[in-house]
C-alpha cells in the first residue's frame, strides 16, 4: 500500500455539469459539492487514505438510485457507494473525479417473516439493528462484526463481513437469500430468491464480498436464527501464545465447534483491561474466550469438554462464566479491542490476514520479530477459530516515516501469511489497502479473470474503479519493488 | 499428476482453436442432470487423490476426479463428514460432479449447502488456463469469489481440478421420528421448529408421515426428542429412510413420469400440483413426479418465490432450469464469455445459449 493522503483540485465544470444533471431528479438537500459539505466523506474507516469525492448524492429511493447510475453512466462518471463508512480497506474511498453514492437514508426494515425467518431490509439498516428488531420474535442475525452498531448490511455484503460467530454460523454469504441490484446502467436485477437457491449462476455469492465494484445493493432479504436457548464463555489462560494456537486446534480436533472462539496476546488484553474491565489476565502471555451455545445440558457438556481439552493443552488457569452479565463482560474486552488499541497509541493499523490455524504460533512468532525489525509494537487479536489475525499494529502518523513504516510492517505480515497458505483478508476486503498483496497472492491470469468477471457487469469500469483487484501494470510496477517472497521463496507451495 | 491436467489444458486449447464442444464428464452418475450433453468428452476421473486433509484445520483438498465415496470413508475415518450430505447418485460419483452440479442432500437447511462449504477451487477455464481461486482457510475475501461462483454451474465455467472443502464434526448421536400428520401440518411444524433452537439435521414429509432428525450431542438431542414427540425410527431403518432421500431410492421417486424439483419458500403451502410430491428441506423443497405441463409446475414454483427444475426424465427440450429473466441472461452470458470465450465447456448444460 502507498499512503494517499491527497486532495486532488476538483475539476469545478465537470462538478458542475454533474451536480445539473442530478438536479433534474434529486432534490437540493440530496446533492452535495461544497468542500466543507463532502469534507466527511474524504475518508471510511481507514483514515490513512483520504481524497474528498467531487459530488455526494443522498438519494431516498431506489428510483433515485437508479437514475444516479444511470446519469453517471452516461457521463462516464465513476461512483463509489458508501454504507456506514466503517470499512478498514479504504472501500468506500471517493474519488476527486467521482460522484459517492451514500445509502445512508435507506434505513428502513421493510418486512420481518417471522414464520419463515426472514428478514427485507434497507442496505443503510445497521447491521444490530436487525437482531434489535427481531428480538422480541427471539431470533437474531448471526454475523456480528465488531462495528454491528454502526456498519450498515449493505457495507457487510460488499465485504462479506464476519464476526465472532462466523465458524459455527457463518459470515454474509451463509446469512443471506437474496438481493436487489442496481447496476451502473441503472437497471433492478434480482438476485438469490426466498428459497434456498435460485436458478442460474450463483450470482448472489458472487456479489457477497464484491466490494461496489460489479453494482449497489439497494436491498437485502436475511436469514434469521433462534436465539441459542443459553451459552457459557470458557476463559483459559496460557503462559506461552504456541500452547494458546495448539489449544485451539485440540478444542476442534476434540469435535467441538464453539461458537466463538477467540485469542487475544498480552499487549491486547493489557490495552483492553485499560478500558474496559473484563477480568482478563494481564501477566500471561494469550487468554482464550470460547463459547459454546445450544441447551443447558449441551452447554454444560461442551464447557467441561473445552475446559478439560484447554487444560491438558497447558491452560494455567481457566474460568467460566457464572452467568450473562459476566459473559457478556468477557465479551466486552474482545469487542473492545481496537478501540484499546486507539486509546493506548495514536493511530493503529489493524490486518485481517488468515492462516491454517496449525501455523497459529509460528506465524505470532514472526510477527514479534518484525515488531523488532520495524521498530513497532503490535497487539493481536484473532479469531481463532478460523485462523483470521487481526495483529494491530500502533503508531503515530504523526511521526515522520512511522506511517511508511506501519505499511511496510503490514505488507510483510500480509506475504507471511501468504507463506504458510493463508490469503491476505478474511474479512476487511482488499480495498486501496492491500490491492498490492494482491499481486502476490493471485498471479496475471487469475487477476485477468477478475477483471473479466468486472466488465461482465460493468463494461466501462466506472463502479468504484482502482479497487480490490490491481491491473496487471500495478502489479508490474509493485514487483520492480518487491521480492513476490510468496513466489520466489516456496515456488510450489500451494497457494490456495 | 501435472501431466494429466498439461493433458486437459491442451484438448480445451485445441478445442477452443476449433470452437468444439466439450463434454466434461467425471463419474458420469449424474449425466441425467441438466440440458442435453454433446461433445468430445473430457474425462476428469484420473486427475483423483486427496491432496491434503488436516482433520484439525475441518478442510480437506482434493482432486476433482476422487470419489465422493473415497472422500467421505476418510472424512468418517477422522470422526468427520461433508456436512452438505452431497447424493452421489450410483457408484462412481465424483467430487468434481458433486461441486458443478451443486447438488446438496437432506441436511442443506440446517448445515448449509455445497456452496457454503467451498473455500476454493483450482479449474482449467475455457482458454486451459491453470487458475487457483479461494484457499484453504476458513475466511477469505481476496478477490471476487469465483470458487462459489463456479458451483453449480455445471462446468460452463470451467473445468473442475481441485476444490477445498470445510468439513464437520460427525454428530455424537442421532435420532430420528416419525410423526403422522397432514401435508399442511408438516410445513408447519417444520417451520416452527425451524424457529426454535432445536438440534434438527434434516426434515421430510411423505405421504402422511413426517420424519425429523436430530443430531448432536446426546443430552441435547434427547431433550428435542421430548419437545417434538412422535415415534422413534429404529437406526438402521432411520438410515435407510435418509439415504432413500439423498440418493433418491427411496420409492416415491420411483415410476416413469418426470421428476421436477421445486426450490421454494419453507413456508408455501401444499402445492395443489397434480402427480405425488415429497416434501424436505423444512419445507423449502418440493419433489414432484408429474406430467404435468412444465408452465403450469413453473408458474407455481414462481408464484412461490422460487424455481423449478426439470431434474430428470421428461422433455428437455422446453429447458431443464427455470428461464431467467433477460438481465439476468445477459449477466449470465456475459460472465460465460469472461470464462469460457469460444463456449466450449458443457455448451447447453445449463441453458441453451451458455
Ligand atoms: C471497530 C471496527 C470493528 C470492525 N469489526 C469487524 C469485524 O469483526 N468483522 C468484519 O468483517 N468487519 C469488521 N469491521 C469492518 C467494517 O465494519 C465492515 O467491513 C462493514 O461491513 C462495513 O460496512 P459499512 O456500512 O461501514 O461499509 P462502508 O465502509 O461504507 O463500505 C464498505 C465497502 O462496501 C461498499 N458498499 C457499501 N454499501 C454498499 C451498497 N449498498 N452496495 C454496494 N456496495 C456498497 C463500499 O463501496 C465499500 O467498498 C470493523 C470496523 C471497525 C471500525
Amino acid at each position: 500500500m502507498t499512503t494517499m493522503v491527497q486532495e486532488a483540485p476538483v475539476d469545478l465544470v465537470r462538478q458542475h455539469q454533474v451536480v445539473t444533471a442530478l438536479r433534474a431528479f434529486l432534490p437540493e438537500s440530496s446533492i452535495l459539492f461544497d468542500h466543507e459539505d463532502v469534507k466527511p466523506y474524504e475518508c471510511d474507516g481507514l483514515t490513512a487514505y483520504r481524497q474528498v469525492p467531487m459530488v455526494v448524492a443522498l438519494p431516498e429511493t431506489e428510483e433515485q438510485v437508479c437514475r444516479i447510475l444511470r446519469t453517471c453512466h452516461k457521463m462516464r462518471v465513476p461512483v463509489v457507494a458508501r454504507g456506514a463508512g466503517t470499512g478498514l480497506s479504504g472501500g468506500a474511498l471517493p474519488l476527486g473525479n467521482g460522484v459517492l453514492l451514500s445509502l445512508a437514508k435507506f434505513m428502513r426494515i421493510i418486512e420481518v417473516d417471522e414464520r419463515a425467518r426472514t428478514a427485507r431490509v434497507q442496505p443503510g439498516v445497521r447491521n444490530l439493528a436487525i437482531s434489535d428488531a427481531v428480538a422480541p420474535l427471539g431470533l437474531y442475525y448471526a454475523p456480528d462484526p465488531g462495528s454491528q452498531i454502526a456498519c450498515s448490511i449493505g457495507g457487510n455484503v460488499a465485504e462479506n463481513s464476519g464476526g465472532i460467530h462466523c465458524l459455527k454460523y457463518g459470515i454474509t454469504v451463509h446469512n443471506i437469500l437474496k438481493l436487489r441490484i442496481a447496476t451502473i446502467e441503472g437497471d433492478i436485477l434480482g438476485i438469490g430468491a426466498d428459497a434456498l437457491d435460485a436458478s442460474g449462476y450463483d450470482l448472489l455469492a458472487l456479489m457477497t464480498g464484491s466490494e461496489g465494484m460489479l453494482g449497489v445493493v439497494t436491498e437485502v432479504t436475511v436469514r434469521l436464527l433462534p436465539k441459542p436457548e443459553y451459552a457459557q464463555v470458557v476463559m483459559a489462560a496460557f503462559d506461552k501464545i504456541e500452547k494458546a494456537g495448539q489449544a485451539v486446534a485440540d478444542v476442534i480436533a476434540a469435535g467441538i465447534v464453539p461458537a466463538g472462539f477467540e485469542v487475544m496476546d498480552q499487549a491486547a488484553t493489557r490495552a483492553v483491561e485499560q478500558l474496559v474491565k473484563s477480568g482478563y489476565r494481564t501477566d500471561v502471555a494469550a487468554v482464550v474466550l470460547c463459547e459454546a451455545d445450544g441447551t443447558r445440558e449441551e452447554v454444560a457438556d461442551d464447557v467441561r469438554r473445552v475446559q478439560h481439552v484447554m487444560e491438558k493443552s497447558g491452560a494455567v488457569q481457566t474460568e467460566v462464566s457464572r452467568d450473562e452479565a459476566q459473559r457478556l463482560r468477557f465479551w466486552a474486552g474482545r469487542m473492545a479491542a481496537f478501540s484499546a488499541a486507539g486509546a493506548i497509541s495514536p493511530d493503529y493499523y489493524c490486518m485481517d490476514g488468515t492462516i491454517p490455524r496449525k501455523r497459529l504460533g509460528e506465524v505470532l512468532r514472526k510477527i514479534t520479530g518484525l515488531e523488532t525489525k520495524y521498530g513497532l509494537r503490535c497487539a493481536n487479536v484473532f479469531h481463532a477459530g478460523d485462523g483470521n489475525l487481526h495483529p494491530l499494529i500502533l503508531y503515530d502518523a504523526n511521526q515522520p516515516g512511522e506511517l511508511e513504516r506501519t505499511e511496510a510492517f503490514g505488507a510483510e505480515i500480509l506475504e507471511l501469511c501468504l507463506e504458510v497458505g493463508g490469503t491476505i483478508t478474511g474479512e476487511h476486503g482488499v480495498g486501496v489497502e492491500k490491492i498490492n498483496s494482491m499481486c502476490v497472492q493471485f498471479k496475471s491470469a487469475e487477476l485477468e479473470t477478475f477483471h473479466r468477471v468486472k466488465r461482465a457487469f460493468d463494461e466501462h469500469g466506472l463502479l468504484n474503479p482502482g479497487k480490490a483487484v490491481p491491473t496487471l501494470h500495478r502489479c508490474a510496477e509493485y514487483g520492480r519493488m518487491h521480492v513476490h517472497r510468496g513466489q520466489e521463496k516456496f515456488p510450489d507451495l500451494p497457494r490456495f | 499428476m501435472q501431466d494429466i491436467i498439461d493433458k486437459l489444458s491442451r484438448l480445451i486449447r485445441d478445442a477452443a482453436a476449433q470452437k468444439r464442444p466439450l463434454c466434461i464428464r467425471g463419474g458420469g452418475t449424474k449425466d441425467f442432470y441438466g440440458g442435453p450433453v454433446h461433445g468430445y468428452k473430457l474425462n476428469t476421473g484420473d486427475y483423483r487423490g486427496i491432496v491434503d486433509y488436516e482433520p484439525t484445520e475441518l478442510v480437506i483438498t482434493a482432486r476433482a476426479g476422487t470419489p465422493l465415496a473415497e472422500i467421505e470413508a476418510a472424512l468418517r475415518q477422522k470422526g468427520q463428514m461433508l456436512a452438505f450430505e452431497p447424493p452421489q447418485f450410483g457408484e462412481g460419483s465424483t467430487l468434481g460432479g458433486c461441486v458443478a452440479t451443486g447438488l446438496s442432500g437432506p441436511r442443506r437447511p440446517y448445515s448449509g449447502a455445497v456452496r457454503d462449504f467451498v473455500l476454493g477451487v483450482r479449474i482449467l477455464d475455457g482458454k486451459g488456463d491453470d487458475l487457483r481461486f479461494g484457499g484453504q482457510v476458513m475466511k477469505n475475501v481476496a478477490g471476487y469469489d469465483v470458487s462459489r461462483l463456479i458451483t453449480g454451474s455445471l462446468g460452463t465455467l470451467g473445468v473442475l481440478l481441485e476444490v477445498s472443502l470445510k468439513v464437520l464434526p460427525l454428530p455424537v448421536s442421532e435420532t430420528t421420528l416419525r410423526l403422522k400428520c397432514t401435508e399442511a401440518e408438516a410445513i408447519e411444524r417444520m417451520n416452527r421448529w425451524a424457529a426454535q433452537p432445536l438440534p434438527i439435521t434434516a426434515t421430510a414429509y411423505r405421504d402422511g408421515d413426517l420424519g425429523v432428525r436430530l443430531s448432536g450431542a446426546r443430552v441435547a438431542v434427547e431433550a428435542a426428542a421430548k419437545k417434538i414427540g412422535g415415534a422413534p425410527v429404529a437406526p438402521a431403518q432411520a438410515e435407510h429412510f435418509w439415504t432413500g432421500i439423498r440418493e433418491q431410492t427411496d420409492p416415491s421417486f420411483a415410476g416413469d413420469a418426470p421428476l421436477w424439483r421445486l426450490s421454494v419458500k419453507s413456508t408455501t403451502p401444499p402445492l395443489a400440483l397434480p402427480g405425488q410430491q415429497l416434501i424436505e428441506w423444512g419445507g423449502a423443497l418440493r419433489w414432484l413426479k408429474s406430467g404435468a405441463d412444465a408452465k403450469t409446475v413453473r408458474d407455481a414454483a414462481t408464484r412461490a418465490g422460487g424455481h423449478a427444475t426439470l431434474f430428470r426424465g421428461g422433455d428437455k427440450t422446453i429447458g431443464v432450469f427455470h428461464p431467467l429473466p433477460p438481465a439476468l441472461m445477459k449477466l449470465h452470458r456475459n460472465l460465460k464469455q469472461a470464462f469460457d470465450p469460444a463456449g466450449i465447456l458443457n455448451p447447453g448444460r445449463l441453458y441453451a445459449d451458455l
